[in-house]
């Protein structure tokens, strides 16, 4: 795999970082947040952050950019040097003057970051008419053009266009453009492509390795995930707890990590090799789709109206103990899929039965009692446990529905999570004493005390960190393999797909594109667009578990297209 | 990986929790002041019987509109009543109207809003109802229901209660709207958990924390209707002395005796001064988002 890691030590320092204490304000003697980051960024080169949440990455672009929410955390010590300015000394004027010429910032969701009421065009041109003093022409011509360099379609259209009008890809090149427009020495990105689609998510990462060839930006680039490290850093630092455990040229880190936290995350990475296959189980289908079709909106009173298609003739089965993975980008119609199953939305048409009952066109009473043969896991780990309850309450609430004693639901709930492998004394707890694993193990163990035969696990681990990830995965595979239930695997990651499934469908706009073992749809995919999710897979040429290269990358054939 | 605080909190202390300051938050001087003044009003006008020199009807017609004296405090009005003990007397009742009325419109506002909001047939119906009740002005409704029936404690009761209970109805559907959203919820329906168990158990609590704010507002502003009431004579009966009726029979004395008005006018502004107070002071603690940005 190409790596960037060009040398730059002759190049102009732009940010040095040393010795920086970030702590609580008011509270010295406590634990500090960020403590001793050494970080030096030179011009037109990536510096990559990374590290699990919670690490400290952001607060150290926060501090960089002198935005460090004051009634929370400041700076104890440490030097922050913008080109010889000292920004821990700055005053609020010369710190505003500052992020709009020399510093830049990109967010993780460019549609809270954009003025909803203004047209994105103005908003740009406003940096400029804030900042210099070029006439409205000018300003407009630059803005334009500004426009034209990030790859934005029909710009005269989009410069007045409002940004919930714009596509995810399209705001954030927006961002982009805001940001460079007063061509500055430093871009701190953070996480700007998490919230993006893959395919999105490549040509964003192409579009910032291109504006910092051309301006010679230094960009500090703050991820949690490995692939987009590897596809965009020059250097990286990995950072935990507040402390940056290693610093290194990528290649040297991606194969020879010194330091053990670094393998061990980079051991938690998923590839995009399939699990080996496992044998196909003889007994008969635990669910069978057929034909399921989901319109939201149409009818209408006076005017029939179309309505949305979200998914169309969607056909599958899943034998006990094997898993389905649905992949798709958003849009795609594969959550619209498991909420069908789940008959938390009613499909237009189509069957699904479960367990040998055919459950589409139940009402809502006559599924009540086959409700316990199903069970689905959520993506939030922090809102799909009712904060108010115990974890106990939580765990009992659905078999004392299908008539379990009290007691019984108890010592059950007990041995879940001893299952889920979180101790006994846990039970009286509430959710917001646990992390988002944890919490996410609980609704495991919630979705398991139903005993149910299908596990619908609707992008499950999306919101977690990849160690906390590779974790919950291992824990679903058990399951599996005690409970022997089936399982419908929603993810948008096709990594995380290759880990768990045996068989891949993948959807496009409300449409099955591909279905097939995962082996053979992710190794040797036929439609244009599952090559396409392929392609775009962040680091998908790299073994990061084993430290190498992969010698022969699965999707490489046919992938030229 | 089972690291998990130490900390326990019984069920108990999550009701409390409730109330129970955020770390870092501080109550300003204003609202002490406010729950102190709240205080002693309550108890004066509850404890008023044991302590009041006269009853507040027996009249005396060698003593009327007496000044400020020994005898009588605060003077006398046109029919010789002692007008200390009238109003400490009519606190009670004004109070009880106040908290009376805040008591029944959130319970009543409570359950239609949560129908209101999980069922998608009822919302249309239900709204709409109260959409036209929140188009008649408070006061003109409330001197309606009022007219249709006795002018007993009750009935000032429920002709304040009526107007109030739309704007519940209201607070209440939202909560309940953007609640049902949440995946607790889906994940409580595809536990097989029954719609008056999700309802209750899971959608009602989110509603307590806006409803203890919405209560003390209508507290206040009850006190206030039934005084407007009172004087425009479509209140309790003169017989038994409110802040309202008192102000209304002082009103003709007012040039010669401004005191019939003044005192129960002074308790009533305090009262509803700091019932307020103490309302803005639980939004701000119960919602973290109402906090000013310092910056």
């Amino acid at each position: 795999m190409e790596f960037k890691s060009r040398d730059f030590s002759a190049a102009k320092r732009i940010l040095k970082i040393r010795k920086l204490n970030v702590g609580l304000t008011g509270r010295p003697k406590a634990a500090p947040v960020l403590d001793g980051i050494d970080l030096d960024i030179r011009a037109g080169e990536t510096h990559c952050l990374v590290g699990e949440s919670g690490s400290g990455k952001s607060v150290t672009s926060l501090a960089a950019m002198g935005l460090l929410p004051p009634d929370a955390l400041e700076i104890q010590s440490g030097l922050i040097d913008l080109e010889g300015f000292d920004i821990t000394a700055a005053r609020p004027a010369q710190m505003r003057e500052l992020r709009a010429r020399r510093i830049a910032m990109i967010f993780q969701e460019p549609m809270t970051a954009l003025n909803p009421v203004l047209r994105v065009g103005e908003q740009i041109e406003e940096v400029l008419n804030m900042h210099t003093d070029l006439s409205t022409a000018d300003a407009k011509a630059r803005t334009i053009d500004m426009m034209e360099q990030v790859h934005l379609p029909d710009v005269q259209r989009i410069y007045s266009a409002f940004p919930h009008q714009l596509s995810g890809g399209q705001r954030q090149r927006i961002m982009i453009a805001m940001a460079l427009i007063l061509d500055p020495d430093l871009l701190i990105a953070d996480e700007p492509t998490t919230a993006l689609d893959v395919t999105t998510q490549l040509q964003i990462l192409k579009l910032i390795a291109e504006m910092q060839e051309r301006h010679g930006t230094a960009v500090l680039f703050i991820t949690h995930d490995m692939g987009v490290v590897a596809e965009i850093a020059d250097t990286v630092s990995v950072m935990q707890k507040g402390r940056i455990v290693e610093s290194a040229p990528i290649r040297d880190l991606l194969t020879h990590p010194k330091e053990d936290y670094t393998k061990k995350l980079l051991k938690a990475v998923p590839n995009l090799a399939p699990r080996p296959s496992r044998g196909v189980s003889a007994k008969s289908d635990v669910i069978t789709v057929a034909g399921l079709d989901m319109t939201y909106g149409g009818g209408g009173f006076f005017r029939k109206s179309e309505g949305v298609k979200a998914a169309r003739d969607v056909n599958f089965t899943i034998a006990p103990g094997r898993t389905l993975g649905i992949v798709g980008e958003s849009g795609s119609g594969k959550s619209t899929v498991a909420r069908c199953i789940m008959r938390l939305i009613d499909p237009t048409a189509g069957k699904v039965t479960v367990a040998g009952t055919e459950i589409a066109q139940l009402s809502r009473r006559q599924l009540q009692p086959h409700r316990k043969h199903f069970q689905i896991v959520f993506q939030d780990p922090y809102r799909s446990l009712n904060p108010r309850w115990t974890v106990a309450r939580s765990l009992c609430e659905g078999p004392i529905n299908f008539g379990t004693p009290r007691d019984a639901a108890m010592d059950h709930a007990a041995e879940l999570m001893e299952l889920v492998d979180l101790p006994r004394d846990a039970l009286d707890r509430y959710p917001h004493q646990f992390s988002g694993g944890q919490r996410q193990r609980i609704a495991i163990a919630r979705a398991v005390a139903m005993k149910p035969d299908l596990l619908v696990a609707d992008e499950a681990v999306s919101a977690l960190d990849v160690s906390v990830q590779a974790q919950v995965l291992d824990l679903l595979d058990d399951i599996q393999e005690k409970f022997g239930v089936a399982m419908l695997f929603i993810t948008h990651d096709l990594r995380v797909a290759a880990q768990i499934c045996d068989e891949v469908l993948v959807m496009q706009k409300g449409l099955v594109v591909e279905h097939g073992p995962a082996g053979g749809v992710l190794s040797n995919p036929t439609h244009e667009y599952t090559r396409n999710l392929i392609e775009a897979a962040p680091g998908r040429r790299w073994d990061f578990a084993n430290f190498r290269a992969l010698d022969s990358a699965p999707a490489n054939q046919g992938a030229t297209a | 990986m089972t690291e998990i605080p130490t900390s326990r909190h019984s069920a108990f202390q999550v009701l409390t929790g409730l109330f129970s300051l955020p770390a870092g938050a501080r109550i300003g001087i204003g609202p002490m002041i406010a729950a102190v003044i709240l205080v002693v009003i309550v108890l004066a006008a509850v404890l008023a019987p044991l302590y009041v020199p006269y009853d507040p009807l027996s009249m005396d017609a060698m003593a009327r509109l007496k000044p400020p004296s020994e005898a009588h405090l605060l003077g006398t009005d046109p029919y010789g009543r002692d007008t200390f003990s009238r109003v400490m007397t009519g606190g009670r009742v004004s109070l009880l109207i106040g908290i009376g009325a805040a008591v029944v419109s959130v319970a009543v506002g409570l359950m239609i809003g949560l129908v209101a909001g999980f069922f998608r047939v009822a919302d249309g119906v239900i709204m709409r109802i109260m959409d036209s009740l929140m188009a008649i002005p408070a006061i003109l409704l409330a001197i309606a229901l009022v007219a249709l029936n006795e002018p007993s404690l009750s009935s000032v009761i429920i002709a304040i209660t009526v107007p109030e209970v739309p704007r519940v109805v209201r607070l209440v559907r939202s909560v309940v709207l953007s609640a049902r959203e949440e995946p607790y919820v889906e994940a409580a329906i595809a536990l097989g958990s029954s719609m008056p168990k999700i309802l209750i158990q899971h959608l009602m609590p989110n509603t307590f924390a806006p409803l203890i704010v919405q209560g003390t507002y209508i507290c206040a502003s009850a006190i206030l209707i039934e005084a407007i009431l009172s004087f425009l004579g479509a209140g309790v009966s003169t017989e038994i002395p409110t802040w309202g009726n008192i102000m209304a029979e002082g009103r003709v004395y007012f040039q010669i005796k401004p005191g019939l008005i003044f005192w129960p006018g002074l308790l009533l502004s305090l009262c509803i001064l700091s019932i307020n107070l103490l309302g803005d002071t639980a939004r701000d603690l119960l919602d973290p988002r109402m906090k000013k940005r310092e910056g």
